[in-house]
Parts: C-alpha cells; structure tokens; sequence
C-alpha cells in the first residue's frame, strides 16, 4: 500500500504523528498517489459504488436500529410507525430497503465487468475470491434484512431459505432447528437475526478493507488487460479517479433517487405488508430480485438435495474462475469467442432471473434447465476449453498505445450488459 | 529458544505442546455454550407440551388445522371416498413408500393427522387442491395425496406423522403416543 506516496509531512505535527502512526502517508499512497490505469471506463467506478452504498446502508441501519423492535409481537408494528410516526422515518427506511437493491445492482455489475476483463486471473486470484466473500457476506445480510419487518414474506422467506439445510443428510434437521432456537421460525429466529443483521456489514467492512488492500498490491486492471509498464500508462489516484467516481455516484444517485422518492415499493412485494401469518403461507412466494437467479437453479432440479447443491455451486463456483478460465489473455475485447459465450452466459443469469419469478409450471421449467445447463456448462466446460481453442485477437503493447492509437480510445467499448 | 538448536525434543518443547494441547481443549469448551445458546431454550421446550384436540365438529371431508410446538397439525376426516383412494394407490411404487396402513391408527382409518409443513422447503400446503385428493403446496407446487404422501413435484418425503394416540374415539393427543 505505501511506496508511491511522496508524501512529506509538513507541520511539526504531522511530522510528529508520521514517526508514531503513519497514517497520513498511508492515506496519501492509498488514495491520491496511487497510479491507476490511465484507460479505465466507468464500469471502473462501481468499487467506488458499492463503498458508498455500504455506508449509506450502515448510516441508514443504525438510524432505524434506534426505533425497530426485534420482536415478533412488535417489528410490525415497529416498521409501521417508522413509516408513519418517526420524523423521515419513511425516507430512511425507503433508503435502506431500495439501498439494499442498488447494492446488489451495483455489485452484479461489480461482478460481471471483471467477468469481462478478466480481472480475476493472476495476480487478482485473491483480490477475486475476497470478492466472492463480500458478496456471500451481502447475500446473507439482506437476507437477514429481509426476515426484519415481519410480514408475510419475511416469514415465508425465513422459513424457507433456512429449510434449505434440512436438505442434508441426516445432520439437516438438527442445523434447522438450531438456526431457529425453536420448532418453527418464530421470536428466537427474529432476535438472532436482527443481531446478525446488525453484525454483519461491520464483517463486510473489514472484509472490504482486505479486499482494497489485496487491490492497492496487485494493482488495477484495465480494459486492454495489459499490466501498466511506465509511467505514462497511469494516472493519479486524486483527481482523476476519485472525480470520476464521484461524478458516476451521483449519477448512480439520481436513479436511485427516482426509486426512493417516485417507486418506493417497486421492487417490494405486498404481501410483506401483512403481517407474518405462521398459519398461511402466501399462495406465491418468490425472493427478493437479486436472488431470482440462483431461486430459478433451486426449482429447476427436480430432486431437494441436488437443487440446493446446485443452488449453493453457482454462487461457489465463481470463486474458481481463476482456475476454470486458461486463457492467458484477459479482456473480453481480445477474445471475440470467449466475448460472445460470457454475453450470452449473462443473459442466461438475466433469463434464470425472470424465471425466478414465475411460477414453476411446463415450459417455465424446462426454460429454467436448459439455462442452468448452460449456466454450468460455461463454467465448467466452455471455460477451461476454450482458453486451449480460441485465436485471440492482437495484445497492444502498452496501455498508452492503445488509449493513443488513432486518437479512438481501445477498450472504450463497454460490455453490452450487466448481469 | 535454546531447544531449537537441538534436534532431540527436550522436556521444554514437551511443555509446549502439552500447554497448547490443554489450552486447545479450553478453547473448544469455551466455545460448546456460544454454539448451544442458539438451540431450543427452556421456555420453547416446555412450550411443545401435548395438546388435545376435540376431533366431535371436525365435518366428513373437513380438514382443519391447529398447532402444536409451532408447528400447524392437519386433521382430515376422510370420507370413505377418500380412505378408498388412500387405500388402492399403488404405494409400493410412490416416491416415499408407504400403505396407508402405516399412516393412520388402527381403527381410526377415518383420521389422518400430519404435520402441515411440505417436506420440500416448509411451506404449508394447501388442502383440497392439487390432483391427488389432498394438498397442493404454492411454493414449488408439491403434491400429497389423501393419505399425505407425496405424489408429485420437488418434496422428498410424506407429510410427516406427528406423534398422537387416541384419548378417546373423538379426541386425540397430539404430542404424546404411549401405545408406542
Ligand atoms: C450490507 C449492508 C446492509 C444490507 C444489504 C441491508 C439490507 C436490509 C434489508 C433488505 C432490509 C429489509 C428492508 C425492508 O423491507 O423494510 C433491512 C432492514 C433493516 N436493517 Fe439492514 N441492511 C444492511 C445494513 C444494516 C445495518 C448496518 C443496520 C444496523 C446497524 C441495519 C438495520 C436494519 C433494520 C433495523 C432493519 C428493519 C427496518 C426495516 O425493515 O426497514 N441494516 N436491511
Ligand atoms: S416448500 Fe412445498 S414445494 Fe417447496
């Protein structure tokens, strides 16, 4: 982390703290000397993105901890008068429920732009699995979330995301019941819960730290794959990618805001404003969006323990990338087959979403099977074969070549989609 | 570090290993009451005490539900339409085989008593739906028959049978079989 500051302490002060702490100097290489690739696009802005959501979840949590109650009689209710009665009660919650969505949106993002540079292989293999971790992290934590308000689906989710353990053998029933502290979800489910879900995003912030840190050794890739090799292949951190971060966030913030203040329950289900029924289950259950996909792999196998090791391989899986992917060679932009099979493998994660949400009826399943086919088999065959079959298109030999070339910037073209 | 220079293990080296060997078992007992904490307290188990259940205004065909440790108890009075169906399927080739036989109490063929939670995931199925005479489950669109087996779709295994014996012809206790 430290080596490009330049940093010199000035005031007798700072000299004085330099010798005891040198956190000045860390700061100073960390986040304004530090060389970052001169050709980033603003896919590059999304780790910037998904720091300020964190915060914005972590100040907007710890504000409505004040006035939620973790008890089965009263979190309803809680949430109801953090709607109504608590002075922008309703602004706050409406920021962390759709904070959590633009989370998980910015971290797909996140996820699918170094997909398509290759950012995970070597040296990144750390810095990518450090990744998979955060998002393990998330999927956890919204889920726990998720389970606060105590309505219907909340219910109904909890009961069955935490069934999915009883899929083991024989060790399965034991897990579930001492997930629940009970017989059933119910008030010790909801009380563990809320001190996880409070837990947890401190966990996500240290991780994040080893995650920023594993990136300031190995450094940034970038859209041509090559690795910077003089000065002129970067820029400094401060102006250049902390303004441009900024700039992207508050365009970030401008949708985000349209949900907020003009679709505030979008992408909430009604049902969650029942209050939960342990009698009822709600006659269709599905989760919330940013899990659909990995919901639609669950249903689309037919038998219970094969769905839930399916379910939990295509989250895992993505940890291995750097060892299922051969090819040498990085971005997407130079590898025209490799480009079309992982466009083609994010439409998939896009269509296992929409199948999520409906019904697991005929063609909806045999959908389903098919794309999750498709989800494994890139993975796990087209991956490692075609880094030994593809001709792959001509390296630049530098960054600056290629930003220069022509005076069109290479690597400009972005990937078509998000997944 | 004088014992490093040799190579035969002395009694210091000894002393090491059996210090972190203790102190690795306090660790792992230090940690029994941090894992245990989360199972079932007291409360919750003298919660799951039995529960009687007056089966006398249950209607022929009705199915109704009440709960017992949190869990929701289906109680079925079949019509004798629906113990035939029970009867006739062809268990042996179902996915969880069972005869009917096995699921209901002698005598009281006319009562099924399951617990209401789909074996798949534990959503609670819903009754008279689906093609199979008895419950159909919203969430993954499993199926049970009249005798609360599986039929179709993701489940693994039967309704469960929660335990029960018969107080008298019209009233149960669920939570307790002492005929067993
Ligand atoms: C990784 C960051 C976080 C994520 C992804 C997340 C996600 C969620 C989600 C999805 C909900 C349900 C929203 C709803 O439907 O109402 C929720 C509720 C809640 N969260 Fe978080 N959260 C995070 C951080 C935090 C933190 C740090 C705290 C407290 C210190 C917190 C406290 C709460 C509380 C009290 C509720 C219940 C009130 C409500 O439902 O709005 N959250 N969270
Ligand atoms: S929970 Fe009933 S079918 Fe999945």
């Amino acid at each position: 982390m430290s080596g490009y500051s330049t940093y010199k302490p000035q005031s007798p002060f700072m000299q004085w703290l330099e010798r005891r702490l040198p956190i000045a100097s860390l700061i100073h290489s960390s986040f304004i000397a530090y060389p970052t690739p001169r050709n980033l696009n603003y896919w590059w802005t999304f780790g910037g993105i998904l720091t300020f959501m964190l915060g914005v979840q972590i100040v907007t949590g710890v504000v409505l901890a004040m006035h939620y109650t973790p008890q089965v009689d009263f979190a309803f209710d809680s949430v109801e008068s953090i709607m109504r009665d608590v002075n922008y009660g309703w602004l706050l919650r409406y920021i962390h429920a759709n904070g959590a969505s633009f989370f998980f949106l910015a971290v797909y993002i996140h996820i699918a732009r170094g997909m398509y540079y290759g950012s995970y292989k070597e040296p990144r293999e750390v810095l990518w699995i450090l990744g998979v971790i955060l998002y393990l992290l998330m999927v956890v934590t919204g889920f726990m979330g998720y389970v606060l308000p105590w309505g219907q689906m909340s219910f109904w989710a909890a009961t069955v995301i935490t069934n999915l353990f009883s899929a083991l053998p024989g060790i399965g029933d034991p897990i579930v019941t001492w997930l629940w502290g009970g017989y059933a979800v119910g008030n010790p489910t909801l009380n563990r819960f809320y001190s996880l879900h409070y837990l947890l995003p401190f966990i996500i912030a240290g991780v994040v730290v080893l995650h920023i840190w594993a990136l300031h050794v190995v450094g940034q890739n970038n859209p041509t794959g090559v690795e910077p090799k003089t000065e002129k292949d970067t820029v400094a951190f401060t102006p250049y990618a902390t303004v441009k971060d900024a700039f992207f966030i508050g365009l970030f913030c401008i949708l985000f805001a349209y949900f907020i203040f003009y679709i505030p329950n979008y992408l909430q289900h009604s049902d969650n404003y029942i209050p939960a029924n342990p009698g009822q289950t709600p006659t269709h259950i599905v989760p919330e969006w940013y899990y659909l996909p990995f919901y639609a792999i669950l249903r689309a196998i037919p038998n219970k323990l094969a769905g839930v090791i399916a379910l939990g391989l295509a989250i895992i899986s993505l940890a291995f990338l750097p060892w299922l992917d051969t090819s040498r060679v990085r971005s997407a932009n130079y590898r025209p087959a490799y480009r079309v099979f992982l466009l083609v493998f994010f439409a998939a994660v896009i269509g296992l979403g929409y199948l999520g949400s409906q019904e697991p009826t005929g063609g909806y399943v045999i959908a389903a099977r098919i794309l999750t086919l498709y989800y494994f088999g890139f993975l796990y065959v087209i991956l490692p074969l075609l880094g030994l079959f593809e001709t792959t298109k001509p390296l630049p030999n530098s960054i600056s070549e290629s930003v220069l070339r022509e005076g069109s910037p290479a690597g400009a073209s972005a990937p078509a989609s998000g997944a | 570090m004088t014992a490093a220079a040799t190579a035969e293990p002395t009694r210091r080296d000894f002393l090491y290993i059996a210090t972190a060997a203790v102190g690795s078992v306090g660790a792992a007992a230090a940690l029994s009451p941090l894992v245990s904490q989360m199972n079932p307290d007291a409360s919750t188990i003298a919660a799951g005490a039995p529960v009687d259940v007056d089966l006398g205004s249950i209607q022929p065909g009705q199915i109704i539900q009440v709960f017992w440790r949190s869990k929701p108890i289906f109680i079925f009075n079949r019509t004798p339409k629906d113990i035939k169906l029970a009867q006739d399927a062809d268990w042996q080739s179902l996915r969880d085989p069972q005869p009917d036989s096995a699921r209901v109490k002698q005598g009281h063929e006319q009562w099924l008593v399951v617990i209401g939670i789909c074996t798949h995931l534990g959503c609670i199925p819903l009754p008279h739906q689906g093609g199979f005479d008895g419950w159909f489950c919203p969430c993954h669109g499993s199926q049970y028959d009249s005798s609360g087996r599986i039929r179709q779709g993701p489940a693994p295994l039967n309704l469960q049978l929660p335990p029960y014996e018969f107080l008298s012809a019209s009233r149960i206790r669920i939570g307790e079989n002492s005929q067993a």
